[in-house]
């Protein structure tokens, strides 16, 4: 239906389907808006530890939960998901160009980069869990599970639209006529980049 | 000639014309999924509409008990819930479906295949809903289902859950549908159809489907949340755990009062293409129709609170959605000065739509000025929960909405069904809905400033309700007779001859432009719009009436296939939420099954023959 010849026929001059990628977009920021507003309204609104930056001790049991959150391993994981922007972008040149080893390279490099934050996302998960910090054990829990969780899904349905898109490269069908189709995926990629760099220092570094 | 994307010359034979139940589970063809939508809406409607007469048995009598307490919980938040979800919004995507391309000069929307699935998901997200009822678990907490009232302390049944899911459901539908019209309408039009030429019906479906995109996602998240207090064991709106219930009222009318907005605006567009073919004369303002449209859906974002006074903000809260609301008036009275100065000197026409569009107004001005009555938190304070709320909101969605509707109803009938619906019929329907309106609701007005509470499933005697409360409920059923003669004129109408001309009204848009009911195809050649009013522009040059169009074959058009792969889409999207629903029972198991389909649905349908660059096309037309 959509390749570049009819995206010049629009009321617009902007291909339909971009424009669509884009209208999505706008919704799925009072989405995460929402999200971030319900973590920031819960904020410092736990009964009980395990917290983010403070130590708790049990005043019944008398034990003690150190601070839960692990800086270094998450901004390792930021890094390469901020990197994963800059490589999807050489991706899509790569499409735009017909340089089919830039196109797989770099598409592969990005698929890795978003397997990687969600890798770390379970892991970090598990950690939490076994440290004592679950969905019902308070409020810091509840919001942080919800609002990482929901990005961590999102980065998720980017890896699969990647990894689809990476089939489509490796059967030679990604070609720069079709570029837009990577476009597409690109920008919603970007968009959970983006996403991240708000939730990054509104769970992480605020303390 | 620039064009639209489907205006390409391809060569096809001519369409047959489609039938049989398979054409109506594939179709793609928005004329005939904004017929779908009508269909079931009406149907919902009738439903939520017999749901409010067992209300008003129950309460024509002090202290009577024709139903139980319980049941007359469910029975009102099925009634709100159903008529706002299930009848106005998706009778307002009816005239999205079926005109917004045709007063465009399109050939379809931008995706036609989206366009299916939205309707599929909210057909079941309304099946699911009200398959409660035979669970004996239908919703009970109110439309707004205020916590802590939807926790599991205090709901420990799935009626709650019915509730959330089928919201989350119906969230789905209203949000593909939003990005294919928003699409649609800034990248279809017809060459030469600008956006400020754009007939004022688009022009408000467009403003409504912002509000849908910027809304629906904050009650997905707070309805998300709910789930996760309910199944999950967190404390999202639960004090004992550290959560605020209040939480749950904000995130609710952040999305609620944008939501009365997405009723409203679709009758404003209808009545704003009726008033001015039946006064004959252009409509009067269009730059501040359109302005004071974009300014209430900006306010409409600012103003939740005001659903909230009676929970002590303070005073600065207070006033400050005090005065946003206030200030909605302006525009909305700058709409109504419109529509009268549209009618003013012209030479109107009396009509069935013009019935029904004229009554808008007045019924309209009454709802929206007993809003500014409780725009005041002194005022509030006193009517907050009474039946004088009941009044207000019906004033505005059955005194504006439903009768901008049946306006709408009646005026593009015969280009939907090419026959025309009986003069008659519909005069002694408006007078019966009038009259039967007016009954019902105008001693609300009294009644709940007496103090009567809603949402209570009786009363005694001695508070002196009774005669009010009894001229109520023989309003409401005058109101169902209304609806039953409406009834009466579609099933005789649809045994009439189909003679209904292209242009019966002397229109001033492009749908009137084309036979009745237009081709699958709609437009022969796609129309150049150089006015506001182009067919009136062109009937001025032709010297009068334009001769009657004749169909073609729609030969070298190339139309989008038929698609199943929408409905599997839709019946996987709803199953996920079953999955949810069922946890408890099932596990994970019945939540794997259906994202698995949805998935398979999706991907059939991202790479299906005919649609697809990156299948070979089955027909050859690529």
């Amino acid at each position: 239906m959509t390749d570049h010849a009819h995206a010049l026929e629009t009321s617009t001059g902007l291909d339909s389907r971009k424009l669509a990628i884009w209208t999505f977009i706008g919704s799925e920021c009072m989405f995460f808006a929402t999200l971030i507003s319900n973590y920031l309204v819960h904020k410092g609104k736990s009964l009980v530890g395990p917290f983010a930056h403070e130590v708790w001790k049990d005043p019944a049991t008398g034990k003690v939960f150190e601070p839960i959150i692990e800086i270094p391993l998450v901004t390792v994981g930021t890094a390469l998901l901020l990197f994963s922007s800059l490589f999807i972008v050489l991706a899509l040149y790569g499409a735009q160009k017909g340089n089919r080893k830039m196109l797989i390279g770099w598409l592969a490099a990005t698929i890795l980069c978003g397997m990687f934050f969600v890798g770390m996302q379970v892991y970090e998960f598990t950690h939490f869990v076994h440290k004592g910090l679950t969905l019902s054990r308070n409020m810091f829990g509840a919001s942080f599970f919800v609002l990482t969780g929901f990005h961590g899904t999102h980065v998720t349905i980017g890896v699969i639209w990647l990894f689809t898109m990476f089939i489509l490269a490796l059967r030679g069908k990604l070609t720069p006529n079709r570029s837009l189709n990577l476009e597409m995926a690109a920008l919603y990629w970007h968009f959970v980049d983006v996403v991240w760099i708000v939730i990054f220092p509104v769970v992480y570094l605020i303390r | 000639m620039a064009t639209t994307a489907l205006d390409q010359p391809h060569a096809h034979a001519a369409h047959a014309e489609k039938t049989g139940l398979w054409s109506w589970l594939t179709t793609v063809d928005h004329k005939r999924i904004g017929i779908l939508y009508g269909a079931t809406a009406f149907f919902f409607f009738l439903l939520g509409g017999i749901e409010a007469l067992i209300i008003r048995i129950q309460l024509a009598r002090p202290d009577n008990n024709f139903i139980s307490p319980e049941t007359y919980n469910q029975l009102f938040t099925m009634h709100g819930t159903t008529m706002i979800f299930l009848a106005i919004m998706p009778l307002s995507s009816m005239l999205f479906n079926y005109l917004i391309p045709l007063m465009i000069g399109a050939r379809d929307v931008a995706f036609p295949r989206l366009n299916a699935f939205s309707y599929w998901v909210f057909l079941l997200g309304g099946l699911f809903l009200n398959a409660s009822f035979l669970f004996g678990a239908a919703p009970d907490t109110g439309w707004y289902g205020y916590a802590n009232l939807t926790s599991r302390q205090f709901s420990a049944g799935p009626n709650v859950d019915f509730w959330n899911m089928g919201l989350q459901v119906l969230g789905v539908a209203s949000l593909a549908a939003a990005v294919n019209f928003f699409v649609t309408i800034v990248n279809m039009r017809a060459p030469g159809m600008t956006m400020m030429r754009m007939p004022m019906f688009v022009w408000m479906s467009f403003i409504t489907q912002i509000l849908l995109l910027l809304a629906f996602p904050v009650i997905a998240v707070a309805l998300i949340l709910l789930m996760f207090d309910r199944f999950f064991g967190t404390h999202f709106f639960i004090p004992a755990g550290g959560g605020d219930p209040l939480l749950w009222q904000h995130f609710f009318w952040v999305f609620g009062h944008p939501e009365v907005y997405i009723l409203i605006l679709p009758a404003f567009g209808v009545v704003s293409e009726v008033l001015p073919v039946f006064s004959r004369k252009p409509l009067f303002g269009y730059a501040a129709m359109v302005f004071s449209g974009v300014f209430i859906a900006f306010l409409g974002f600012g103003v939740w609170s005001h659903h909230m006074f009676t929970t002590g903000m303070g005073p600065i809260a207070d006033t400050f959605f005090s005065l946003s609301t206030m200030l909605i008036a302006i525009p909305t009275g700058v709409k109504i000065f419109n529509w009268m100065g549209t009618m003013w000197f012209g030479s109107l026409q009396f009509r069935t739509p013009m019935y029904f569009a004229v009554a808008f107004i007045a019924m309209f001005i009454i709802g929206g000025l007993s809003g500014v009555m409780h725009a005041s938190p002194p005022a509030d304070l006193q009517q907050n929960d009474t039946y004088f709320i009941v009044a207000h909101f019906h004033y505005v969605l059955f005194g504006g909405s439903i009768f901008a509707l049946t306006a709408g109803a009646y005026y593009w009938w015969p280009k939907m069904f090419g026959r025309m619906l009986d003069e008659r019929l519909g005069k002694v329907h408006f007078w019966l809905m009038l009259l039967g309106f007016n009954l019902t609701f105008f001693p609300m007005h009294f009644v709940g400033l007496n103090g009567m509470p809603r949402r209570t499933y009786t009363y005694p005697a001695e508070l002196g309700f009774t005669a009010l409360n009894q001229i109520e409920t023989a309003g409401s059923l005058l109101l169902g007779l209304a609806f039953l003669v409406f009834l009466i004129n579609v099933v005789r109408t649809s045994r009439g001859p189909r003679n209904a001309l292209a242009d019966p009204w002397n229109g001033a848009t492009l749908e009137w432009a084309i036979p009745s009911p237009p081709p699958e195809w709609n437009f022969e050649r796609v129309p150049v719009v150089d006015g506001r009013d182009p067919l009136w522009e062109e009937k001025r040059k032709n010297g009068g009436r334009l001769p009657e169009p004749v169909a073609g074959t729609g030969a070298g058009i190339h139309l989008p296939n038929p698609s199943y792969w929408p409905l599997v889409t839709a019946v996987g999207v709803t199953a996920v939420f079953i999955g949810i629903l069922e946890s408890p029972r099932w596990g994970p198991w019945g939540i794997i099954v259906a994202v698995a389909l949805l998935l398979f649905g999706l991907y059939s349908w991202l790479f299906e023959k005919g649609y697809s660059e990156f299948r070979t096309p089955s027909h050859g037309g690529h």
